[in-house]
């Protein structure tokens, strides 16, 4: 049995997907662009939330766009562009989760230099985005009041890569008995000192707590050093 | 099913650096995922399997070492490992820490390479 020769290679897996990352973050950061990655599972309400918030933005002049990913149909980009915002789907046909590159692929043609905002939709899904960064400033994840308060728990990996958490749905928070320490205690448990943010795109509560902190960070973003 | 997207990184990164290193072969690869990386090790094992094929590392040994979370607490002025991932706080102590020192882990440690002839390359 003849040994191997061992070689040191100590190399991050997704090293390839985090030098694309880090560039495109330099590069939207150096231009003022805010880009934030939205993560949840499918159903809690990422694209309602997505197309509220584009709508808003947009109305006070301010410059917007989105991608979105889906494993199969353009439903969500043709919702998200009623917004009046420019909008592109990327189909991953089966991929659970986006990279680095489908998101740079999907901008092309944009001046995305231009905006101060670019949204990412993530394909719903809490697990297989983890690990792939795609050259965000924000990583928000969301959790609606219909799936229970033990979801940071049972997806820690999730809660722990991202900035900010969205409760979404809290008109529904009475009907659900939603136990909101509960559920405000598990993200902390996870994601000690995480900010969180209770929303609601139907009864429109929260939804400015949540514009605040997207204009607050791409304030922190553009500010002078 | 990301662990297919993460196999093929591992077989991509691998085979450039056993053909820098003059190799035919790959017969051994160990990794350093960590606890909070999200990976599935038969889901990785799998997959490995499948994208391998056909490739200087088929039938190569995939070999995982699985990193624990390790947290620095401000109190204790003392780092420790999380006994799970549903709770980042300090075990002495009880304090919450975002302070993560381990358990993000997804890395290629080594690679262990034989000649084509199934003889020690030097």
């Amino acid at each position: 049995m003849i040994e191997p020769r061992i070689l040191e290679v100590r190399t991050r897996i997704l090293k390839k997907n985090d030098e694309l990352a880090r560039a495109m973050r330099d590069r939207f950061a150096a231009a003022g662009v805010l880009v934030v990655n939205m993560v949840s599972s499918p159903g809690t309400g990422k694209t309602a939330l997505l197309r509220e918030t584009l709508a808003r933005l947009k109305a006070r002049g301010v410059p917007v766009a989105a991608v979105v990913g889906d494993l199969e149909t353009d439903n969500d980009a043709r919702r998200l562009a009623e917004s009046g915002a420019p909008v592109r789907q990327i189909m991953t046909h089966g991929l659970c989760h986006l990279e680095a590159d489908m998101v740079e692929r999907h901008l092309e043609g944009w001046d995305v230099d231009a905006l101060h905002f670019l949204f990412i939709e993530n394909v719903g899904n809490l697990v297989c985005p983890t690990s792939w960064d795609l050259g965000e400033s924000v990583r928000a994840a969301l959790l609606s009041v219909t799936e229970g308060e033990d979801k940071p728990l049972k997806y820690p990996g999730l809660f722990n890569t991202s900035d900010v958490a969205v409760i979404t749905k809290v008109d529904l928070a009475g009907p659900c008995d939603f136990d909101r320490a509960a559920a405000h205690a598990n993200i902390l448990a996870v994601r000690p000192g995480m900010r969180i943010i209770e929303a609601s795109v139907r009864s429109g509560a929260g939804v400015e707590d949540w514009i605040d902190y997207l204009l607050d960070r791409r304030r922190a973003l553009t500010a002078p050093a | 099913m990301h662990e297919l997207s993460i196999a093929t990184n591992v077989v991509d990164i691998a085979r450039h650096h056993a053909r820098d290193a003059g190799a035919g072969r790959v017969a051994a690869v160990t990794l350093r995922i960590g606890r909070l990386s999200c990976v599935h090790e038969d889901a990785l094992r799998f997959s490995f399997g499948l994208v391998s094929e056909g490739t200087p590392l088929a039938g190569a040994a995939l070999r995982i070492v699985a990193v624990p979370v390790r947290i620095w607490c401000a109190d204790c002025r003392a780092e420790f490992e999380l006994p799970g991932i549903q709770r980042f706080a300090c075990p002495a102590c009880g304090r919450l820490s975002g302070d993560i020192r381990a358990g993000r882990e997804l890395d290629i440690e080594s690679i262990g390479c034989v000649s084509d002839e199934g003889e020690q390359s030097s």
